[in-house]
């Protein structure tokens, strides 16, 4: 019999993460690496694209991680990238394949994937935003039938910040998806475009009536993103965004990634912005 | 009904004292604390507020969530069991208070923590017939009645109690003992006049109709007082952790030398600490002082009533009376009140 992992946050304590083998990494870029996990034999994940796991090292901590698989290449495997940013990541960073962590999750909710299907979609990752948005880029593709036209459009750093290599070459080689990076400082060789997210925009043409976005990225872009896509008319509903928050515990009752009457490990990450634009500690 | 007589209240901890632990308030340095007591003659019933609200006896300050083995990873829950609890002579906010938590813990994921120690916890309240201090809001916050939410509810009738029994668990603290009596008509004449008598020594304090509180913090968003007020608070957290209905915790893992054998633990958090709401590379989405003050009490006023259908403030008083910067609850809604009522004035004389 198989055993969700959400199932075990009812049987003793929710507070008691499931442990999880390491079984394959790859350093993306000087501060992001990839890691594939699995779950003892008989547990599986069954996330959503754009929910979230408690990652712990037993005896470091928690933080949490967003899932950057898609859920239908996920079942007792599953894959998250992850930033050297605090004590928890950094720890994280310094572990092997073949070395245990322990998850809890997945938590909040991901992207409303139903309410994407028959319309035309518009990805807008923000550097280190492309994992959380993978799951669900990936889940799209994987179905691609179910849906009108897709864009992506993802802004890193440099050249060497980009991450899923290997799948941004094959995302752009596709015909059925439009595919647009930008850098915000150029390395030598780099022949694409230069600046911020908001110069790609002008790059898709989609009719703002049926185009849903998703939108993960640093807190500083979505100000501006949303002004772009507001002004192009698309619905107030039919943009998604995710938001970090410190989530000390994932199950709404720390109290930390309160915003406004939201816990955002428990309604979000994911939330619309007719959901939060009157919030304005969500924008700012 | 039934009564107990004053001088049978010690027979009455006694026998409970044989079967529980005994949790209620007792004078400490001229304050009062919620404590265990080994005597019956520790009992004091007539108290003004505690330090500590009675949450710590239902969320620890600190609390072990689990224990592990970093290297085998082996992990095991540490879910307390509490020896049968009886906290005595809670007053009315608190007990709103808990009925607060109980929602709150309640309510999608059950901590399953706290549930462990309340299913134990037996509550026994005491009727307030005078403000317990001069901070205290209760009657203006509608937590000065308790309908519901206790297990045994006692009246001061003068040399008697009056009891109430609010559950099957209350029902067993007095059942079969010959203390209590059946109560005459005398008893519910007095009870009566208790009652009616004790609303008149309680103000309303607070210049606007508690249900108003919402929409008066809603349309206070913006207000300056904010900032105003935010430059005196010291962020020193004190009023969350007397605040019988804040709950927030941090986690942290503590681990042995050998970095072998560990436990992860919670311990109180405080949304007034500046790096509460920080994020993995320092952004901080609550980056002030004045908007962390202002998240409080929204959160007690606004944000709580809309997820759980009940304000987040009882009226207990003890933030105000701990804040080292005198800031205190009812001074900062009735400003609010004042400055939205002339503007809203003004706006309507206009259209």
């Amino acid at each position: 019999m198989t055993t969700l992992l959400r199932e075990t946050l009812t049987n003793s304590s929710i507070y008691m993460p499931t442990p999880a083998r390491i079984v394959e990494v790859e350093q993306f870029t000087a501060v992001e690496k990839w890691f594939h996990l699995e779950l003892p034999s008989g547990f599986t994940i069954a996330h959503k694209p754009g929910q979230f796991v408690e990652v712990s090292i037993l005896g470091i901590g928690e933080a949490p991680i967003s899932i950057c698989s898609s859920p239908a290449r996920s079942n007792g495997s599953f894959e998250l990238c992850v930033r050297r940013v605090g004590k928890l990541t950094d720890a994280l960073h310094r572990l092997d394949v073949g070395s245990m962590i322990a998850v809890r999750g997945p938590f909040g909710h991901g992207f409303p994937i139903d309410r994407f299907h028959g319309k035309d979609i518009i990805f807008i990752a923000g550097g280190l935003g492309l994992a959380p948005l993978r799951s669900l880029i990936t889940e799209v593709l994987d179905e691609r039938g179910k849906y009108g036209r897709v864009a992506l459009l993802y802004g890193a750093r440099t050249p060497n910040d980009f991450l899923f290599p290997a799948d941004l070459a094959a995302w752009a080689d596709r015909e059925d998806v439009e595919c647009h990076v930008t850098v915000d400082r150029p390395s030598e060789g780099w022949e694409g475009p230069v600046g911020v997210i908001t110069t790609l925009l002008p790059k898709v043409k989609f009719p703002a009536r049926n185009t849903v976005v998703a939108i993960v990225g640093p807190p500083v872009m979505y100000r501006f993103v949303l002004d772009e896509l507001l002004a192009a008319g698309i619905a107030e509903g039919n943009i998604w965004l995710s938001f970090e928050r410190q989530m000390k515990c994932g199950v709404g009752k720390c109290g930390h990634c309160q915003m406004h009457h939201i816990y955002t490990c428990q309604q979000g990450p994911v939330l619309s912005y007719a959901e939060v634009k009157n919030l304005e500690e969500a924008l700012s | 009904m039934k009564i107990l007589p004053k001088h049978s209240l010690k027979a009455w901890v006694e026998r409970l004292r044989a079967t529980h632990r005994v949790v209620a308030p007792r004078e400490t340095y001229g304050q009062y604390i919620f404590e265990e007591i080994e005597n019956a003659d520790d009992l004091v019933l007539d108290y003004h507020s505690s330090v500590l609200p009675p949450k710590k006896y239902l969320l620890p300050p600190r609390e072990d969530l689990f224990a592990f083995n970093a290297k085998t990873m082996e992990m095991s829950p540490l879910i307390e069991e509490i020896q049968p609890t009886v906290i005595m002579a809670l007053h009315t906010c608190d007990l709103h208070a808990i009925t607060l938590l109980d929602k709150i813990q309640g309510t999608g994921h059950t901590d399953q923590h706290y549930q462990a120690r309340r299913r134990k916890t037996t509550l026994v309240s005491i009727e307030c017939l005078k403000p317990c201090m001069d901070h205290a809001f209760c009657k203006s916050m509608g937590t000065l009645a308790v309908p519901e939410g206790f297990d045994v509810h006692l009246t001061d009738l003068g040399d008697r109690y009056a009891v109430e029994i609010g559950s099957e668990q209350g029902e067993q603290l007095i059942e079969g003992l010959s203390l209590f009596w059946e109560p005459v008509e005398a008893d519910y004449d007095r009870a009566n006049q208790v009652m009616a008598g004790k609303w008149p020594n309680f103000d309303y304090r607070l210049d606007c109709d508690v249900t108003d509180l919402p929409d008066l913090l809603a349309a206070s968003q913006d207000s300056a007082l904010w900032d105003e007020v935010g430059d005196t608070c010291l962020a020193c957290g004190q009023c969350t952790k007397v605040c019988p209905t804040c709950y927030c915790f941090d986690v942290l893992d503590e681990i042995d030398l050998k970095l072998e054998h560990g436990k992860r633990v919670r311990v109180w958090d405080s949304c007034l600490i500046e790096k509460f709401a920080v994020v993995a590379g320092g952004h901080n989405f609550r980056s002030s002082q004045a908007r962390r003050l202002r998240h409080r009490f929204l959160r007690k006023g606004k944000y709580q009533y809309e997820s759980y259908g009940l304000l987040g403030c009882v009226g207990c008083g003890r933030c105000a009376l701990s804040c080292p910067a005198h800031i205190t609850p009812i001074g900062l809604l009735n400003t609010l009140a004042q400055r939205r009522r002339p503007a809203t004035e003004e706006a309507s004389s206009r259209s």
